[in-house]
């Protein structure tokens, strides 16, 4: 265990020797965590590490089963949150806790309302309170507008401010990156420096290192119920932090050999496709993906990317324009038929599009092929090679745990995912539509995801890749596509550009404005 | 305690609870003192038990009022295992045995291994159209199957009453239709004075089979099960899910359309305007208790024909033959509500407290 020197006397927060037991997971095994007064104290460790845990019970949600807690220096015995909030933490938890129907003010003042006579909400009061603690902290939001007409970065000062109005000096996130774009995530950045300039103390927790190295001055490394680091952030990097975090050294970027691209194996015409409202999200699109290549498509989100993949895969009827997979278009055929011609997709919100929670893994593995030799027989289904293959991937995948009776919905995340790559790889498809493949994982299973699709890139198989993260799209991509309201801004390739360069073309900016040449 | 055994073990548990609160209520309505009143429940569910299955008799009244709540359970269960929500078994149950029955009338033709199998194969036609119609909606347009089957039943109950008092009526008094052909009756298995046990108490176990293979050993049945669970990842997996909700529908409207023909063909042998009488309903319960599994819906409709059979003895002895009602209720109550179960179980699921 790394450990520095602290100052008793200057601490936010010590927490000593905790012990938490759950029925069958010890999720604090005697962690400490010493949070000095007016730091941002990292917290970061995979999915499971006893993160959510620990701030629950500093938070009085859970308590203890052992240990001590000191918050500025007085030792507490929290029964609840509401003792937590008398003694100045406050928490914005991962899924927000706001009634959409209310405005701003009435859900920040909720619970805490100023009143006037007769016990009557007294809002024009309230509404003034509110003005002067968001101006106070540049979390600027409108006092009047409902949350369900806010985007998710507004409703996220919205809580920031329902614990500063609630008086509160620690503030503990978590996972407040989790929800946001890169772009909403630099503006939470910024407030959470003013805060720390004002003398607030704040505990983030994430599973983004780099994210911890841009924000932190200490951090703190769980795993598997204990901490295993505890360093000034200025003093580590992120190499270290993952070997902390994973308990052995992880490729943050896995490396690729340049290949030379096959013969192409899909190619999209001038492709049209309308989103939910019927507005054009797809404008005119033409690209084309060879075996053994990966095309990346960067950009933020909500930029035509859902609308363009739900279209290559069937779940949405394309407005106009060609799909040429194998030599037939493909546009306006059903995803059974696709799927047939050798297209395999994994697809963004793997929840509601990829798994079938109340089966078991080895059902959600035959999906797609449930009525394919040798899984069915005239129309009866063959448990027999069911089993086997589900067995077979289990094992490949290292999808743990290791039983194919599990349902999908108890797997992890990670697990999850991994359960979905396998069966869209064992389909041997010649094309593969990956959205999004390792959004909400942690980093172990990020480095086995992105090592496994390159083994299939290497393997001839064509691939075109979206994601939010510009990270991914570079690590893995042969060629970029940089996406902005439903057009191609340009095309690059990772090794001739950098983050900044695909950062303006995601804004908007057409590649001739950008791109300098070669340098 | 895995989910099989939960499955098991919270409609068992609720049958036991409801039996204890029927117990309070009969020692509440009891006379005298507490011993007196011992006495007097023990009597009433003696007498109930005996009424059901004490006798040969009793065993025949009950399988003959199980026979139709089997399909009718199946019908809902299946719907409820595909992601529909059937209500309008009554309505499917009455057009097909409405249709079996007009067929059978006019069957006498037919050699009878033709005739009892075209009949029930007009009936199962008929209720699979008439469901298939709130699929069709369902699939197209996106209207609730609640909806829809709650309004076909209303045109169900109207043509078919209307076709017995008019067109297809028979005689004086009750509206019904003429007799069926003797070719088209079903054989007889057993009698008990003036009721008859037919072999569709066999044809309504084996259509349970039939559904538990169709559900857990065919492409189709995964199909059906993935399109309930989740429509989704059931479509990006390439399944249809408007042609699997039509189909589930038509399915479950067939399993109730048989219910009505067998009540036809096996029992009255020919077509009453109260031929459903709320069995279709029935079924909704059945599928609940029965956790939607077919073998848990046999059992199932044989516990509630066997309550039902046994209350009239109970009446006897002084117990209203409503307290199978509240028995019935407080099952339900309990099987849907089933954290309550497993509250007084203590039973921690793998659902519950996540460590993380």
């Amino acid at each position: 265990m790394v450990e520095a020197p602290v100052n008793p006397n200057h601490l936010a927060i010590d927490m000593a020797g905790i012990v938490k037991q759950f029925p069958k997971v010890l999720a604090n095994d005697h962690v400490d965590l010493r949070v000095q007064k007016g730091e941002i104290h990292a917290i970061v460790g995979e999915n499971g590490a006893g993160k959510s845990t620990l701030m629950n019970i500093l938070y009085g949600l859970y308590k203890p089963d052992d240990g001590t807690i000191r918050v500025n220096g007085a030792l507490c015995d929290f029964q609840s949150p509401n003792d937590a909030i008398h003694k100045g933490i406050g928490m914005v938890h991962q899924h927000f806790m706001l009634v959409p129907p209310l405005t701003v003010t009435e859900n920040i003042v909720l619970g805490m309302e100023p009143l006037k006579k007769l016990k009557v909400f007294d809002f024009q009061k309230a509404k003034k309170l509110v003005k002067e603690i968001s101006q106070k902290y540049n979390l600027f939001v409108d006092p009047t507008v409902k949350i369900e007409d806010i985007p998710v970065g507004a409703q996220q000062r919205v809580e920031i401010l329902k614990t500063l109005y609630r008086g509160a000096d620690i503030l503990i996130l978590d996972e407040p990156t989790a929800v946001l774009t890169p772009q909403e995530t630099e503006k939470l950045f910024e407030v959470l420096r003013l805060l720390q300039s004002n003398g607030k103390t704040i505990i983030f927790i994430t599973h983004k290192l780099n994210e911890v190295m841009a924000i932190s001055n200490q951090v703190s490394v769980m795993r598997q119920g204990k901490v295993t680091a505890n360093i000034p952030t200025s003093q580590t990097n992120p190499r270290e932090l993952a070997k902390y975090m994973v308990g052995r050294e992880v490729l943050l970027r896995v490396s690729k050999k340049a290949r030379d691209p096959g013969k192409e194996v899909m190619k999209v015409e001038n492709l049209r496709v309308l989103d939910n409202r019927k507005l054009e999200a797809v404008k005119n699109l033409s690209f084309s993906v060879c075996a053994g290549e990966i095309v990346g498509i960067a950009g933020v989100a909500g930029n035509g990317q859902t609308e363009l993949v739900e279209a290559i895969a069937g779940l949405r009827k394309p407005q106009s324009g060609k799909i040429w997979l194998q030599g037939s278009d493909i546009a306006g055929l059903n995803p059974k038929e696709i799927r047939e011609l050798g297209l395999s997709h994994i697809p963004e919100d793997r929840l509601k599009h990829a798994l079938i929670k109340p089966f078991p893994v080895f059902y959600n593995m035959l999906l797609g092929r449930h009525d394919q030799s040798p899984f069915a027989k005239h129309g009866f289904l063959q448990h027999k090679s069911i089993h086997n293959m589900a067995n077979r991937l289990v094992e490949a995948f290292d999808v743990r745990p290791k039983s194919i009776d599990i349902l999908g919905g108890n797997l992890s995340g990670g697990n999850q995912q991994k359960a979905i790559v396998a069966r869209e790889i064992d389909m041997n498809p010649t094309i593969m539509l990956v959205a999004q493949p390792t959004r909400g994982l942690d980093i172990g299973a990020i480095e086995y995801i992105h090592k496994t699709l390159l083994e299939m890139r290497n393997s001839d198989v064509g691939m075109l890749l979206v994601s939010m993260e510009l990270e991914e799209v570079f690590s893995l991509s042969d060629r970029i596509l940089v996406i902005y309201e439903g057009t191609i801004m340009g095309e690059v390739r990772p090794e001739e550009t950098n983050f900044e360069e695909v950062g303006y073309m995601m804004a908007g900016n057409p590649a001739s404005e950008v791109l300098t040449g070669p340098s | 305690m895995n989910r099989r055994a939960l499955s098991f073990i919270i409609p068992v548990m609720a049958v036991i609870i409801a039996l204890v609160v029927a117990s309070v209520i009969i020692i509440l309505i009891g006379e005298g003192s507490f011993f007196e009143r011992l006495g007097f429940l023990g009597r009433a569910y003696y007498e109930l038990i005996r009424g059901a299955f004490g006798s040969s008799g009793a065993w025949i009244n009950t399988f003959i009022r199980m026979t139709p709540l089997i399909l009718t359970g199946l019908a809902v269960g299946f719907g409820f295992r595909a992601g529909v929500f059937n209500i309008g078994a009554e309505g499917q149950m009455a057009m097909g045995a409405l249709a079996a029955t007009v067929f059978a009338v006019n069957a006498s033709f037919l050699p009878v291994f033709l005739a009892i199998p075209l009949s029930m194969l007009v009936g199962m036609l008929t209720g699979a159209v008439w469901a298939g119609i709130a699929g069709f909606l369902k699939a197209k347009t996106g209207a609730h199957e609640v909806i829809t089957t709650i309004m076909l039943n209303w045109i169900a109950y109207n043509i078919t009453n209307w076709a017995v008092t008019a067109p297809f009526s028979s005689g004086v008094g009750v509206p019904k239709s003429p007799e069926i052909a003797t070719s088209t009756k079903l054989p007889a298995l057993a009698t008990a004075q003036a009721n008859v046990l037919s072999v569709g108490l066999f044809v309504a176990i084996s259509a349970a089979l039939v559904i538990y293979v169709l559900l857990e050993k065919t492409s189709r049945g995964y199909e059906v099960k993935a399109v309930g669970f989740n429509p989704y990842s059931a479509e990006y997996g390439g399944i249809s899910v408007s042609k699997n909700i039509i189909l589930t529908m038509a399915i479950s409207g067939a399993l109730a359309g048989l219910a009505g023909t067998l009540e036809s063909i096996g029992l009255y042998h020919r077509f009453y305007g109260t031929l459903s009488a709320g069995k279709g309903f029935d079924g909704i319960s059945i599928a609940l208790i029965g956790q939607n599994h077919p073998f848990g819906i046999i059992f199932a409709s044989l516990l509630i024909s066997g309550l039902r059979t046994g209350s009239n003895q109970m009446q006897f002895v002084g117990v209203p033959k409503h307290i199978v009602t509240i028995i019935q209720a407080v099952i339900i109550f309990l099987v849907a509500a089933d954290r309550i179960v497993r509250t007084i179980l203590r039973i921690r699921t793998s659902k519950g407290g996540s460590p993380v």
